[in-house]
């Protein structure tokens, strides 16, 4: 009955009050890892979706590191090792396969959950979860929120506070180890894949909302795309005579601005080991501060001058602080899910727009190159800050701060505790707004829903069954990014509409197949990697090679 | 230009389409999962051929004169038959994908090969059908006098209708190509890659939009009746539907709702 009581929603924690909670979070979802029977489940289930894989692998994929990843469900420590390689080979990482193994390092570094003890070992492989990568794409749209902005604040934020902070919840959101609770066998492998598609749906809604605004912004709002001086962590400039010269310049903004980030996560790291939570607090809502009034009211100007409409200061006052305070309310603390997430949507699309219009060209490809190789370094070696984070905020069975994390889905859960028929029909709360809160837990939370969690033993006459659903989470950084990849697509692709199109396709696919091994190696991965990556493939191929062909093509009104 | 101009032809190119995608496709997220992946296969198979005719280009050293006219002539060709090859290739993963799923979920029905037929043709089509014509439908939003150097007039509106029928044609030769392959009819292959070379062919005759536009739009029918009767319909059923006496079929509206 404990078991039962822990299943509640631990979903967790309110976002918008993250110093002050219980331990809710992780402990819940720790708690809900537990049940034996439902790891059972577990395993046969990521045996099944490694049978998937495989059917999927190509043949020439390393047959041995593929069949190891059969083990994963049987024999933790060397499914461990075994996914380890299997992911690094599939992600082409060349770190030694003992040295990154992070299943093993998590495994030491976790501590069993309160609660379930018996269930700690077999309840570790659940925990890693789908919901771990984004995890980590959160960490990373934090630290990208942050790092690169030396926007030149009036009002003196100190700017390394907010990269800190961002660089905090995107490391903890990185290494967040959430368990998947255990499921009843065979349940899971088919909400593992009902949901799976549904949820990869539920990421590409936004992103693409998030794309759609910044292209059309870029299209039409010539600031944007105008060039202004640059970025404090850019000092190199690109208008140098020679090509060489360029490169460099735009090598050396690239290693200046990730190292930025990396100070800031490592300092990060150091005020959440050091217990600085308001200090950190403090941070998460001076930059959305800064974001939803400063940025948005020069966005305003930008797009009145642009469509040439007046608008006299009293009503520009009035319309800025309505949007900027109604967006404070609404991440910050509570408000309607769909317009927090019209929230969310738009200060990523802001964060994307500065970042195009003050990253010099040759630095933002440079940039995103690097970020995506960092953030696959940071997810998958075991000695990076974002990894201590997650684990530091393990042991302390706290969540991480969760200020800019996308969340897609409502949660709600059906009483557990109570016995009394009369209430039953009561008890099957259609929406429980204390529940969404949860929902934007940034630390803890598997990142496929959990449904279906039967009736514990200890409750013969519940009928009520334990619902949740869980909505997928992503990261504002991984938004961010993928935002200004395609906005410079469209910003620089001579006009052409088909290179935009095609990095739109690309992130997508990245996107997908990121969720795909996800399912299949229940291991944090990492959202940036595999989308920049095809998202950089396609802009450079259509840039060169298919924007001719298809010019000369349309030129002579031919047709493939 | 006008808007009308550009809203017009839009709609023309794309209405068909975003209707198909609207009330079948955009219910289910796994349809919609398999139609951007069939998209991203028709994007890389441009990218083939891109490449081969840049490379071919860059070989002949990019002279001027008839031998452009002739390498763009057989980069359109080979380009056919990449495309081709890749919807071959997507059937291959989407066949060794079923079976996958079926593995993992046996109690629910993962899509039929039929309909994922129409969902990778529509793919294809769409992604197609916006590479040729996005970058034109833009530039009718600027400003401009069409034809004024003695070309036709119609420009736009002759490739909305070629854009539209291309995507129509994408998606009756998704339907007979994966038919082909689940039955091992080769020869349902074989006519669909010869279908897609004549209409790229008579693409090449292009100042007479009359004559092309006009057997492109017959082929597209009888790819569009072979497609009905490969995908199991018959004169009966259409009947029946059109006449709104399908039981079967309003027996499942009215479940699904």
């Amino acid at each position: 009955m404990e078991a039962g009581i822990q299943q509640r929603p631990g979903l967790v924690l309110s976002p918008r009050c993250p110093v002050a909670q219980p331990r809710g979070p992780l402990g819940g979802v720790m708690g809900r890892a537990g049940l034996p029977g439902k790891l059972a489940g577990t395993a046969r289930s990521a045996r099944r979706c490694q049978k998937l894989f495989q059917a999927l692998l190509p043949p020439w994929l390393p047959g041995a590191a593929a069949g190891r990843t059969l083990r994963l469900g049987q024999h933790r420590g060397a499914g461990g090792a075994s996914q380890g390689r299997a992911m690094l080979t599939f992600m082409a990482s060349d770190s030694e396969e003992e040295v990154c193994d992070e299943r093993t390092s998590l495994m030491s570094a976790e501590s069993p959950p309160p609660r379930c003890c018996q269930e700690a070992r077999q309840g570790l492989e659940d925990r890693e979860s789908a919901a771990q990568w984004f995890q980590n794409t959160r960490a990373r749209h934090r630290r990208a929120h942050h790092g690169g902005v030396p926007w030149p604040s009036p009002s003196g934020f100190p700017q390394r506070s907010q990269d800190s902070e961002e660089d905090l919840d995107e490391d903890a959101d990185r290494y967040m180890c959430s368990g998947v609770p255990g499921q009843p066998s065979g349940l899971e492998e088919e909400l593992t894949l009902k949901y799976g598609a549904k949820h990869v749906i539920m990421l590409f809604v936004p992103v693409t909302l998030c794309m759609v605004v910044v292209v059309a912004t870029i299209k039409s709002v010539r600031f944007y795309t105008e060039k202004n001086g640059q970025l404090i962590y850019t000092p190199f400039t690109e208008d140098t005579p020679s090509v060489g010269q360029r490169l460099l310049n735009s090598v050396l903004n690239t290693l200046i601005m990730i190292s930025v980030i990396v100070a800031m996560t490592i300092f990060l790291v150091v005020l959440y080991k050091y217990r600085c939570y308001k200090f950190i607090h403090g941070w998460l809502i001076m930059s959305s501060l800064m974001l939803l009034f400063l940025f948005t009211y020069i966005y305003l100007g930008e797009v009145l001058k642009t469509y040439n409409v007046a608008m006299d200061y009293p009503t520009l006052f009035l319309t800025v602080w309505n949007f900027g305070a109604v967006g404070m309310v609404c991440i910050h603390w509570k408000g309607p899910l769909v317009l927090q997430q019209a929230y969310l949507i738009m200060i990523s699309a802001l964060m994307a727009l500065v970042f195009i219009k003050y990253l010099p060209e040759w630095s933002a490809w440079v940039i995103l190159g690097a970020i995506s190789v960092y953030d696959l370094v940071a997810v998958l070696c075991p000695k990076g800050p974002l990894r201590m984070l997650v684990e530091t905020a393990q042991e302390r069975n706290e969540p991480i701060f969760p200020a800019l994390i996308y969340s897609s889905a409502m949660v709600w859960t059906v009483g557990m505790a109570k016995l009394d028929p009369s209430s039953q029909g009561a008890l099957q709360l259609p929406y429980d707004p204390e529940m969404e809160e949860d929902s934007y837990d940034s630390f803890g939370e598997p990142s496929y829903p959990e449904v279906f969690e039967p009736p514990l033993p200890g409750y013969p006459g519940d009928e009520l069954e334990e619902e949740e659903e869980r909505g997928v989470k992503l990261g504002l950084g991984d938004f961010i990014f993928y935002s200004v990849l395609v906005g410079k697509a469209a910003a620089t692709g001579s006009g052409d509409w088909n290179t935009t199109l095609a990095c739109f396709v690309a992130i997508l696919i990245g996107l997908c197949l990121t969720l795909l091994l996800l399912a299949v190696f229940k291991k944090a991965l990492p959202a940036l990697p595999i989308s920049i990556t095809f998202g950089l493939i396609f802009y450079f191929s259509t840039d060169n090679l298919v924007r001719p062909f298809m010019d000369t093509l349309a030129s002579h009104q031919l047709y493939i | 230009m006008t808007a009308a101009v550009f809203f017009g032809c839009a709609f023309i190119a794309f209405g068909p389409a975003l209707a198909l995608y609207i009330f079948t496709i955009a219910t289910e997220p796994l349809r919609v999962i398999f139609l951007i992946i069939g998209a991203f296969f028709w994007l890389v198979s441009l990218l083939f051929s891109s490449l081969f005719w840049f490379m071919a280009r860059t070989i002949t050293d990019n002279k001027d004169g008839p031998i452009q006219k002739y390498l763009l002539i057989l980069g359109v060709l080979v380009s056919v038959l990449i495309q081709e090859m890749f919807r071959f290739v997507y059937y291959k993963l989407l066949k060794k994908a079923s079976e996958g799923l079926k593995t993992i979920n046996p109690d629910e029905t993962a899509p039929s090969m039929r309909l994922l037929a129409y969902v990778s043709g529509l793919g294809f089509g769409i992604m197609s059908g916006v590479f040729a014509f996005v970058n034109t439908l833009s530039d009718s939003l600027g400003p401009g006098t069409v034809g004024i150097h003695g070309d036709s007039p119609q420009f736009f509106l002759n490739s909305a209708f070629m854009t539209l029928v291309i995507i129509l044609l994408h998606v009756f030769w998704g339907i007979i190509f994966f038919d082909g392959c689940e039955k091992k009819k080769w020869s349902s292959l074989l006519v669909v890659l010869l279908t897609h070379l004549l209409v790229s062919a008579l693409t090449f005759i292009s100042p007479h939009y009359g004559i092309n536009l006009v057997s492109t739009y017959l082929i597209m029918v009888l790819m569009g009746i072979w497609a009905f009767f490969v995908a199991g319909g018959s004169c009966r059923s259409l009947k029946l539907c059109l006449l709104c006496q399908d039981k079967d079929f309003l027996l499942f509206n009215q479940r699904s709702r």
